[in-house]
This record gives C-alpha cells, sequence and structure tokens, in this order.
C-alpha cells in the first residue's frame, strides 16, 4: 500500500482561478463556479468541473439555438436529452438511434478514433434497451493531395470496420467526401439504430435514493482522460502529441457487453443506466444523478472509489472519475437484484462490481482510500452549465450564379464521365467492401446498390427501417439557411425515394469555434433552417450530437450538418431501389427541369469555381419537396416502380448513370431544349443542375397505362417522361437536340470505370 | 435433423445459423454456450458460426479451438456427426486440426465483404447434393483471414480426394486462398468448412438465396 496521505493531500488541495484556466475553465466560468459552490473546488472537483462545462458535455454554445428544433410528432416516444432518440414503429415496437462525432480523436490516432466512435454509438443506443441492428457512418476527408489524406482514409475505415465487424453489427451505409476544408480537421460521424420493444426501453432518468450503483464491462484504465475537454477546443500544429488522450477500443468486450446488458434487460433489475462515454464515470453518474427522482427533481450519489475495478495501479480519483476508458456501463440496480445481475455479467466475464449507492442529498460525493476527495452538489454541474448567447454575425449573402454565363461544354459525354469520377461522386466501394453489410440476415438493400437509404428488415417481420445520412457542405457555405433546410429535404427525399414514411432525425453539427461571430452565424442559420423542414416536413430531431471547434489554425471546416434520417416501410415488398429498371422500362422523372447550377458538384469540378464564385446553392420548396416526395410513395406503394433515385449530386445525368449501373443497363434519355422548352444555352443545366424535390423512377414499359392514371390523378406532381431503359450494351444516350438529332452517348463500361476505378486507385498510390 | 450451434464469446452469426436452420428443419437448433454448454448425444449437425471469436486478438480461432466445448465438438466429429463450420468456425475447425490447412490474412490485408461467385466443384457431398457439379453460385463473404493455405501434398491431396466443395469463381478469388479454394471437406466428408455465408443467402436479403443448398442437403443426408 503506497503511502496515500500524499496523494489524498494532492486531490484536495485547494484549486485557484489558474488551475481552473489550465483545465478550460475561463475566467467567467471560474466565477460562477466559485459563486455556485460556495467556495473554490479541490484538484478532482475543479477536474469534474472542467468536462461538465466543456462544449461536449454541456452545448453550452448551441443549447439555445438547439431549442429550436421541433424534437415531437405522433411517433415520438423520446426526443433529445437521453442517450438516444425513440420512435414507435407500431406492433409495440420502438426504433431507437442516433449519431454522434469522432472528429478530433480520429484525425489524432484514426484506427482508434474511429473504433470508439463506433463503439460509443452504439452504447448510446443498447443502453436505451436496444439491440443494434444497423451502423452508418458520414466521413469527411481532407483534399486527396494533401500529403495525410490516405492513411486518414486507411486509418479511419479500417477502424469502422475493426469495430463494427467484430461486433456483429451491419454497417449498411454511409457517405464519403472530400474537400480542401477537412485537411486539418476531418469529421467521422457515426450512427447506431436499434430495435427495441415499447415496455422494455431503459432511461438515465428516475433512479430514486437508496439503491446500488453497479459498474460493469471493462476496468478503468488511464486512457482517454480529459478527451471531452480535447474535443472543445481547436487544434495546432503537432497535437499528434495529444495522442493519449484517444481511447482505445475493445470490440470483444463491447459484443460481450451489449450480450449481457441485453440479458440484464430481458429482467426487472434496473431502475437505470446510463453508458460512461464522454467524460467517463464523471458524465455518467451525474446526469443520472441530475436526472433522477420520480419526478426529475434530482438525487444524490455516493460512490467508493478504490471499488472501481482498475486496469492499473495507483490511479488517482481524478484519473478514475476522467478516464475515458470504454466499454463500461454505470446501472442503478434494484437492491435484491445484485446477486442476479453478477451471474449475469459473471457469465460474460466482465467486470460487475457495486461501486456506490444513490442518495437524497443532492450530492456527488466520492471517497478514495477512506477519505472524502469530492463533495459538490449535482445541481450546478449539468443545470447551471453555461449557457451562452454567442454573438454572432448574419453570414454573406452570394450572388447566384447564371447558367447562362458558362457555355455548354462542347463534349458532354467527358463531362459526364468526369462527374461520376469526382472523389464526391466516384464509387466508395473500397470503404464499404470494408464493412460487414450483411450480418444478422436482415439487410436487403445496403451501399452495395448505392441507392439512396439502406433497408434493414426489422426481424422476423414483413417491415424495414430504411436509413439514411445526407450533407451537402457546399450548400451550407454558399447559405446555411437554405444548406440546413436542404439537409433535412435531402434526407426526406432519400427515404421516400425507398418507399419508406420518413419519421424523425438524428444530427451531427460539425462546426468550428462558435467564440468566432462569423463561425456562429453559421450555426444558428443552419440550425434556423433544419428547424424549418423540419417543422414543414413533420421530421423532428429526436437525438443528436453537436460538435464544435473543428478548426486549425485558425482555419474552420465547411459548416458541415449532418442529417441522419430513419423511414418506416410497412410492407417490404413495396420498396424500391436502384437496381431493378429492365431493358424496356420506361423511364420517368418528377419535378422539373434542371435550372440550378450554383454550388453544384458540375460547377466545382467542371467549371472549377471556388468560393464565393461558386454562387447560391439551389432553393428548397418544402411544400414542393412533400408533395413529391408522397407521390414517389405512392407509385412505389401501388408497385408500379421498378427503380427509383433522386436527383442530386451532378444532377439528372449522374442520377441516371447511377440507376443504370446499378441495374447494370442501358438508357435512352430524351432531353431536348426544343421538346422540353428550355434555352440550349442552359443545357448543362438540365443535365447536371442541382434543383431540388426531384426524382427519376423505372415503370415496365407494359405500365405505361396505370402510370397514366396516376399521373392523371395528380396533376400538381410534375412528371416528365424521359425516355427508356434500354440492354446494358447500348450504354446510356442523351438525346440532347430533336431536330438536329443531336445525341452524346456513353458506354456503360466506360461509365462503371470512370466511377469504380478513382478510389482504389488513390488508395493503392505510393507516395 | 437434430442441429446445434456452438455461441463462443463474440460469434456473431449464430443468430443468423439459428434462423437458418430452423428455417430448413422446422425445429429450433440448440444453442450450446462455449463454458458450460453441452452438444446433445443425438446431435446430427453442429454448426460453428462466423464471428470472431474471443476477439481473434490472436491469430483467428485460435482461442476457440482451446475452448471447453471443443472436447465435445471432438466427441462429436468422432461420432461421425456432421459440422458445418462458416467462415470463423471453418477458421476454429482448421485450428483443432478436424481440417487440414490454415486461413492466413487477405492478401489485400483488408477485411472484404461482397457478393462471391462460388464453382461447386463436387455436388456428391453431404454438403452439396442440393446444387449441380460445377455450378456457379453467389453466396456473400465478410472476412480478413480468407486465405486457405495448405503444403502442396496436402492441396494435392484435397483436390485428390474430391474434398475440395467449393472454390471462388475464375479470376474472383477474394483473398489469396491457395487454388481458390473456398471450402473443403474432412476425410469422412462429415466436416466442411468454408469461407462464405451461406447462412446470410436464404432468401429474401440483399444476400440472395443460393446457400439454401448447403443446408437441404444437410437435411437430406441426415
Amino acid at each position: 500500500m503506497p503511502d496515500t496521505s500524499a496523494i489524498l493531500a494532492h486531490l484536495t488541495a485547494t484549486q485557484e482561478e489558474a488551475q481552473g484556466l489550465e483545465h478550460g475553465i475561463k475566467a467567467d466560468e471560474w466565477e460562477r463556479l466559485v459563486t455556485r459552490l460556495g467556495r473554490k473546488p479541490n484538484l478532482v472537483e475543479l477536474g469534474i468541473y472542467s468536462v461538465m462545462w466543456s462544449e461536449h458535455c454541456s452545448y453550452k454554445s448551441s443549447r439555445r439555438h438547439l431549442s429550436k428544433f421541433p424534437t415531437k410528432n405522433a411517433r415520438v416516444i423520446q426526443g433529445p436529452g437521453e442517450n438516444a432518440g425513440v420512435i414507435d414503429i407500431g406492433d409495440g415496437q420502438a426504433a431507437i438511434f442516433k449519431m454522434e462525432s469522432h472528429n478530433h480523436p480520429s484525425y489524432i490516432e484514426p484506427y482508434q478514433g474511429a473504433a470508439t466512435g463506433v463503439g460509443g454509438i452504439l452504447r448510446d443506443v443498447f443502453t436505451m434497451g436496444a439491440r443494434p441492428i444497423a451502423l452508418v457512418n458520414a466521413l469527411r476527408f481532407g483534399d486527396p493531395s494533401h500529403p495525410k489524406t490516405r492513411s486518414l482514409v486507411a486509418g479511419v475505415v479500417a477502424g469502422i470496420g475493426g469495430y463494427g465487424n467484430c461486433v456483429g453489427v451491419p454497417t449498411v451505409a454511409g457517405e464519403t467526401q472530400f474537400d480542401a476544408g477537412y485537411n486539418g480537421n476531418i469529421l467521422v460521424n457515426a450512427m447506431a439504430v436499434g430495435l427495441a420493444d415499447q415496455d422494455k426501453i431503459f432511461y438515465a432518468r428516475g433512479a430514486t435514493p437508496g439503491n446500488p450503483i453497479f459498474y460493469v464491462g471493462s476496468k478503468t484504465g488511464r486512457d482517454g482522460i480529459h478527451g471531452a475537454t480535447m474535443a472543445s477546443a481547436e487544434f495546432s500544429e503537432g497535437d499528434e502529441e495529444k495522442r493519449p488522450t484517444v481511447q482505445v477500443g475493445d470490440p470483444f468486450t463491447e459484443k460481450l457487453l451489449i450480450e449481457a446488458c441485453l440479458e440484464l434487460m430481458a429482467t426487472d433489475a434496473i431502475q437505470a443506466i446510463q453508458d460512461m462515454g464522454a467524460a467517463g464515470l464523471t458524465s455518467s453518474s451525474v446526469e443520472m444523478a441530475a436526472s433522477g427522482g420520480a419526478n426529475g427533481e434530482g438525487i444524490g450519489v455516493i460512490m467508493d472509489l478504490d471499488k472501481v475495478p482498475q486496469r492499473e495501479e495507483g490511479m488517482t480519483a481524478y484519473e478514475i472519475m476522467l478516464s475515458e476508458s470504454q466499454e463500461r456501463m454505470l446501472i442503478v440496480l434494484y437492491p435484491d437484484k445484485i446477486d442476479m445481475a453478477k451471474a449475469i455479467f459473471d457469465k460474460y466475464d466482465l467486470s460487475a462490481e457495486v461501486i456506490g449507492e444513490t442518495t437524497d442529498t443532492g450530492h456527488l460525493v466520492l471517497t478514495q482510500f477512506g477519505e472524502v476527495v469530492c463533495d459538490i452538489p449535482v445541481a450546478p454541474l449539468a443545470e447551471d452549465a453555461p449557457n451562452y448567447d454567442r454573438p454572432w454575425n448574419e453570414p454573406p449573402k452570394r450572388v447566384a450564379l447564371d447558367p447562362a454565363a458558362f457555355d455548354v461544354p462542347t463534349d458532354l459525354a467527358g463531362t459526364l464521365l468526369k462527374l461520376m469520377g469526382t472523389p464526391d461522386m466516384a464509387s466508395k466501394r473500397w470503404v464499404w467492401e470494408q464493412y460487414d453489410r450483411h450480418v444478422m440476415g436482415d439487410t436487403i438493400d445496403s451501399s452495395q446498390s448505392g441507392g439512396d437509404a439502406a433497408i434493414v428488415r426489422i426481424h422476423k417481420t414483413n417491415k424495414a427501417l430504411a436509413i439514411c445520412s445526407d450533407c451537402n457542405p457546399h450548400y451550407v457555405s454558399a447559405d446555411p439557411y437554405e444548406g440546413g433546410k436542404q439537409a433535412v429535404a435531402e434526407a426526406y427525399r432519400n427515404l421516400s425515394a425507398v418507399g419508406a414514411t420518413p419519421i424523425a432525425i438524428t444530427d451531427n453539427l460539425n462546426f468550428g469555434n462558435p467564440e468566432k461571430p462569423n463561425t456562429m452565424g453559421y450555426i444558428v442559420k443552419a440550425i434556423e433552417g433544419m428547424a424549418e423542414a423540419c417543422r414543414e416536413l413533420d421530421f423532428p430531431v429526436v437525438s443528436g450530437n453537436v460538435s464544435l471547434y473543428n478548426e486549425t489554425d485558425g482555419t474552420a471546416i465547411p459548416p458541415t450538418p449532418v442529417v441522419g434520417g430513419v423511414g418506416l416501410l410497412e410492407d417490404i415488398s413495396k420498396s424500391a431501389t436502384l437496381k431493378g429498371a429492365k431493358p424496356g422500362d420506361l423511364l420517368v422523372m418528377v419535378g422539373g427541369i434542371g435550372t440550378h447550377l450554383g454550388a453544384t458538384q458540375y460547377a466545382r469540378s467542371v467549371l472549377g469555381l471556388k468560393g464565393e464564385a461558386l454562387g447560391t446553392p439551389p432553393p428548397v420548396d418544402l411544400a414542393v419537396e412533400k408533395r413529391n416526395a408522397s407521390f414517389i410513395r405512392d407509385i412505389i406503394g401501388a408497385g408500379l416502380a421498378t427503380a427509383v433515385h433522386d436527383i442530386s449530386d451532378g444532377g439528372l445525368a449522374c442520377s441516371v448513370a447511377e440507376v443504370a449501373l446499378a441495374s447494370n443497363c442501358g438508357a435512352v434519355v430524351n432531353i431536348s431544349p426544343e421538346l422540353q422548352g428550355f434555352p440550349a444555352s442552359h443545357l448543362h443545366a438540365a443535365l447536371f443542375g442541382e434543383d431540388q424535390a426531384r426524382y427519376i423512377f423505372t415503370v415496365a414499359g407494359d405500365a405505361e397505362n396505370a402510370l397514366a392514371q396516376f399521373a392523371e390523378a395528380r396533376p400538381d406532381v410534375p412528371m416528365l417522361m424521359l425516355g427508356s431503359i434500354t440492354d446494358a450494351s447500348e450504354g446510356l444516350t442523351f438525346a440532347v437536340d430533336v431536330r438536329k438529332d443531336q445525341t452524346f452517348s456513353v458506354g456503360l463500361d466506360a461509365l462503371r470505370s470512370a466511377n469504380e476505378d478513382w478510389l482504389p486507385g488513390y488508395m493503392n498510390t505510393v507516395d | 435433423m437434430k442441429t446445434a450451434v456452438i455461441v463462443f464469446p463474440a460469434s456473431n452469426c449464430d443468430r443468423d445459423a439459428q434462423d437458418a436452420l430452423a428455417q430448413v428443419t422446422g425445429k429450433a437448433p440448440v444453442m450450446v454456450w462455449h463454458k458450460d454448454g453441452i452438444i446433445p448425444e443425438d446431435t446430427d449437425l453442429v454448426v460453428i458460426p462466423g464471428g470472431f471469436s474471443y476477439g481473434d486478438y490472436l491469430r483467428c480461432g485460435a482461442m476457440a479451438a482451446n475452448s471447453p466445448v471443443v472436447e465435445q465438438l471432438k466427441a462429436h466429429a468422432e461420432r461421425g456427426g456432421y459440422v458445418l463450420g462458416i467462415c470463423n468456425g471453418f477458421q476454429i475447425l482448421c485450428e483443432t486440426r478436424l481440417l487440414p490447412g490454415v486461413l492466413m490474412r487477405n492478401a489485400s490485408l483488408h477485411f472484404v465483404c461482397r457478393p462471391q461467385r462460388l464453382s461447386v466443384e463436387s455436388a456428391n457431398t453431404a454438403f452439396t447434393s442440393a446444387y449441380c457439379s460445377s455450378s456457379t453460385v453467389t453466396i456473400p463473404i465478410a472476412h480478413h483471414d480468407g486465405n486457405y493455405f495448405a503444403d502442396e501434398a496436402t492441396l494435392d491431396r484435397l483436390e485428390g480426394e474430391g474434398r475440395v466443395v467449393f472454390r471462388y469463381a475464375a479470376g474472383e478469388n477474394p483473398n489469396g486462398a491457395s487454388r481458390d479454394i473456398a471450402g473443403i471437406l474432412s476425410e469422412n466428408g462429415r466436416i466442411m468448412g468454408m469461407m462464405p455465408h451461406p447462412e446470410r443467402a436464404m432468401g429474401g436479403n440483399e444476400g440472395g438465396a443460393d446457400g439454401l443448398g448447403v443446408f437441404q442437403s444437410l437435411l437430406n443426408a441426415a
């Protein structure tokens, strides 16, 4: 036994403002802390305040704006505020889901950063009683030519695969984009979706005094100490030294933890449960105490840290409370269930100890070596955390881009091939082939088909969830309000395009430093735009995460509010993907001819425009979104559509190309200025414009009459017969001027190679 | 047919195997926990499912091969019972020496999950009688260590005795396996290990329905 008196003296020494600053507590926050506490904190207490008041845990810069999001509709069971959002999917079942970032750690140590991101989001979902059934990830990397990009892609993808594949949850969808704006801060956003019975949902809230606090999972080590604080600061050159703040993942233990927790949850042993994520034992115990009590009035907690299972010797209370060791859970049990709970965790060889008790004092009391090392009221930690109204500037308005100012390219076939091979549009096969997409046996459609949303069957039923993730940061940069609206509308469209009824979203708001009024302006406007779309589309936010300070040496990332959407398919047989088109099918477009080139893939990759010159993003008319989406869902529901795809990046031409690749067929597309009545100088916009609320679909040739009846019943929905599907050997032909018989054609092989070759070629290049 | 599925810690295709067996036999298999579970003596078929047994931080399957349940597995094999090892199950069968050879890291060094075209090398086995010989089927793969390797004499012997059951379609070897081997049989023809996942191709999902034949063949054999 070492001399504990010196350690205790160190832990309980009164701290001053200077130490507060070292812990990221700013001067005004120090004042607040000392006033509320009525004295200066000791070292353990200061450590606890610093993580609880970090941006990561307290949302102090975004909270007042997040409250603008609608969070309820008829299907929402639990909105933001718990570990994850919960929606009613009928038959007494619920879908539980959330998206969360692991940006900062993934940049410092890509494999473990990404792996533990997956582990953390899985715990958020199974903590609530759900068996995880799908993983999604939204990744954004720097410019491909940046020296770090290739190794970051390799590390992040291997980390996501390494964790998700082992725990046995399929990774079914995702997005991977590249932009120089992420050179110094990559984005790794992971989403998990789980399935639970509505009468077996567990919450962090509701613990009452006098019950045992049960610690389960991995032992606590020194890894990840102050991870939450690190994630709340900007980077500067040389921050790789922060590697010790990154946690190390153990998917094996996570898998056992899932099984053990679900086994325990099948009994009546748990009063409240919270995973140990950011800020570990601190935030889990504080959050359970703050939301405890029969009416949420809050309770107290006392814990004996000597009882915490520890991986290393000589850990102090400070280290134990701030460790972010992975794969741990804190559970408030009913007192007579301790033995049964221990037996379950013993079966899986997991640590499980009673480390304390809930109390009625309202205080967080911690002891080590028999002495009290922390005694602070819980309420100020959680509820009194700073809540800033950060000053913000109205983001600058851009001038719209006029398509007529740019010539229609003479080589339209080459243009299409170029677009299909840009880093953003190129096939991400190299990524998703490293993810197990099929474990659990319920994957109906995944990244494999390039579809708009993944389709995952609800086990042993004929129903399915549709899941997608979306954000176009170029639109948000151009106009955060419209861009924010668009991210939500795109998710709504992608779910509708597979035939699902959109229900709710989770969001992951990735931005730079909120203390800079220009950055804060983008945060505010993007949230307001998203909120409007959520309201109009009845598509509320039920969970989410905010990641700020994504800045390096003063340069912020492009504003990137990622939306994870979940929808319900009542009948799998009435769904659609990109891959069902057959030769002889008719090709139909819903929505008007493209007119908008501002902030598009075409403007960036073909016109080579940057920044201001890109102009405004395509505007989003939410009423039209709603109308067109319901029409598409009806077409799919009636069993008419053989394939469906929305029109997004790269416009109509790329959308048709993607259907042709997925269905392995050709197509003839009539898109002529004369026939459709648009100026010939706008042909590039008609082919590659990214106007919103648009879809293409195919129907069997003999279903033309049924389709006509449908169209007649909905004269308000603009529908255009574009052409037909042909044999793969015929490739794609676009008739762009009927009178002059002008066409351009692209062979399917050339298209496939343009789309498939870029990423493997890039990843296999040796510098 | 009476069936059982061995569940190791971090097996993760145990439920898929359970569902596939129930679908084909109409009866739920016995799920046998690695520590204290019992394989009933009258079991016709034991399935060792895919996953990452014990995390597979060591050589894949090496820990599982020393698990308490393996004694029972060997006893079942000695009784002449059928054993189907899928993916991690194949790795475990090699590590227990119930099948020859080893499964090394994929030549690409990456995990690979894709629909995989396979050639059915012999339909004259208890695991493949429902297929036509030399037919091509598509069954998904998902593994990091599927690069089958054995010395030349062993490979010659496996081929000579008709014990190579599945091969990756010509030119589509996903992992560098010797002679494109995807699945092999034991000497008595009662034990098969394969890297592809037939239990993920039972119809109604992205995996297709080509895996059904493996289970139907076993139902006919047992």
